[in-house]
């Protein structure tokens, strides 16, 4: 509970980045990525202009890059796949430092790789500048379905409360000799899962017990009036913009 | 049932008789009327039916004998909306209550139920929150509030709904003595229809003048808190029991 009064991935600054409205971003990502998985995998140099751009979003936004990088561990089990691709895809076989690998398959662990990265350094930039309230904010504002929206907005509020309730099962359970080390002790793991979905289960009742008895019937009020003016969307198109040029300008080079 | 121009009792429960789908009967004829203003404690062991009455006080639970009225307003499906603004539920914890992101948007949630937007919203939730005394507390999640904070908050999102009565589910429960004083304060600076559920008995005569014991399902005293909490044989044979060392006979008249 006292682990600091903001979410943990997000980094508190006042810069341009931090003021664009929730919507904006989520929308300047989102398109970023398409236009970055649309790019062709072999033109290299396209993924580097992507990555300079990316650093300039990072530099405006006082993220440092030793935080984006710590937070990229998220990606390794696709990076571990990207890895393995040159090595069990089939077609012409050229050799890379003295090992025989598939030609395919290592431009497509490399499509992977780039596309993947890319994607994650994005989203992680956007977790960086954008509180998580406001990010819900920012989908409510862009009509994802409202019952989505809630269930988003639920699992925020009541991650830290599940959470707490999962410490304290542990603490009892080691506080009773137990101790997890091996398969063997997984059942008991197992169970303490259940008990703690059958607690969590029961608490969603009840709060819909507390919703209803202040008057909900089914759509949550709206009470936000979240707009942003041509200038803060022109400065938010201003990272997919560059990055369409760049693809267009892939495709044409390679055609 | 009230003569004309007499002012309806705020909550009026008459004959109230409910079983449960899997057949166990919890209530067996209540009759409890509160008037306006009243504090009224409500006393019970544990499995007296002490929350299934709250149930049907807006309408959460229905289907049994008996009617229950607030305000004069019939508990029926067609007046809920209505029915759940007049009845505020303080539930026994606050993570059940406080659901929304920050504490602002939560003392909010009720009031933009009932339509009320704008500065109106605003003001309603200032007011709510300053009756509690946690206005400086507005953007906060409510996650990061002390146990006794959110259960202010949480009284706070009833206000904030202009409640004809405040039904408060064991108030005291998990709080350090500090935190229940400073919530007995509160609650008595409000002056409102209070029905207070709770086995803590002490707290119940610092707050509520009547005290009414439901047990097994009906109603087996009403009366004044201090006459009830000295008589050692209906606490006894109710399951009901005066902490150490406490003596209400020694408490005195406020």
């Amino acid at each position: 509970m006292s682990a600091g009064h903001t979410h943990a991935l997000y980094l508190p600054r006042d810069t341009p980045v931090h003021r664009l409205p929730p919507h904006c971003k989520l929308v300047a990502v989102l398109t970023f990525v398409l236009v970055v998985v649309a790019t062709p995998r072999d033109a290299f140099w396209a993924f580097g202009v992507y990555a300079v751009l990316l650093a300039g979003v990072a530099a405006v936004a006082q993220v440092p890059a030793r935080t984006v990088v710590k937070r990229m561990v998220v990606e390794v089990p696709f990076v571990l796949f990207a890895f393995l691709l040159p090595f069990v895809a089939h077609g012409p076989r050229i050799e890379v430092l003295g090992l025989s690998v598939s030609e395919s398959g290592l431009l497509g662990g490399w499509n992977v790789l780039a596309k993947g990265t890319l994607g994650v350094v994005a989203s992680i930039l956007l977790a960086a500048t954008t509180e998580p309230r406001t990010l819900l904010l920012g989908v409510e504002r862009l009509h994802l379905p409202s019952l989505m929206v809630q269930i988003m907005s639920f699992m925020f509020r009541y991650a830290d409360v599940v959470g707490a309730e999962m410490g304290r099962m542990r603490v009892a359970r080691e506080s009773r000799g137990f101790q997890g080390r091996d398969l063997r002790h997984a059942k008991v793991v197992a169970q303490s899962a259940g008990a703690l979905f059958i607690r969590s289960y029961e608490r969603g009742e009840r709060v819909h017990l507390a919703m209803l008895s202040r008057g909900y019937s089914g759509t949550m009020p709206a009470v936000h009036d979240l707009r942003a003016d041509r200038s803060q969307w022109t400065t938010a198109a201003a990272l997919p913009l560059l990055a369409a040029i760049v693809a267009v300008a892939a495709w044409t080079v390679r055609g | 049932m009230s003569s004309p121009g007499a002012i309806a009792p705020s909550l009026a429960v008459r004959d109230l008789a409910f079983a449960y789908p899997d057949g166990h009967q919890a209530l067996f004829g209540v009759d409890l009327t509160l008037q306006p203003q009243e504090r009224v404690a409500l006393l019970g062991p544990n499995g007296a039916g002490k929350t299934t009455l709250v149930m049907h006080l807006n309408g959460i639970l229905r289907g049994g004998r008996g009617t229950v009225e607030v305000a004069g307003l019939p508990v029926v499906p067609a007046n809920y909306q209505e029915v759940r603004r007049r009845v505020g539920i303080v539930f026994q914890d606050p993570d059940d209550q406080l659901f929304m992101p920050t504490v602002r948007e939560d003392v909010a949630f009720g009031p933009a139920n009932l339509g009320v937007r704008g500065p109106d919203l605003q003001d309603r939730v200032t007011e709510a929150l300053t009756a509690v005394g946690m206005q400086e507390f507005a953007d906060r999640p409510p996650h990061h509030l002390s146990f006794g904070q959110r259960r202010r908050v949480a009284v706070a999102t009833v206000l904030a709904m202009k409640p004809e009565i405040l039904v408060l589910d064991e108030p005291s429960s998990n709080l350090d003595p500090a935190s229940r004083r400073e919530l007995a304060a509160i609650l008595l600076g409000l002056e409102l229809t209070t029905l207070m559920v709770t086995h803590d008995l002490p707290y119940a005569m610092e707050l509520c003048p009547r005290s009414v014991i439901l047990a097994e399902g009906s109603i087996v005293a009403d009366g004044p808190t201090r006459d009830i909490l000295c008589d050692d044989d209906l606490l006894t044979a109710n399951r009901l029991e005066l902490p150490f060392g406490f003596d209400p006979r020694h408490v005195a008249r406020s």
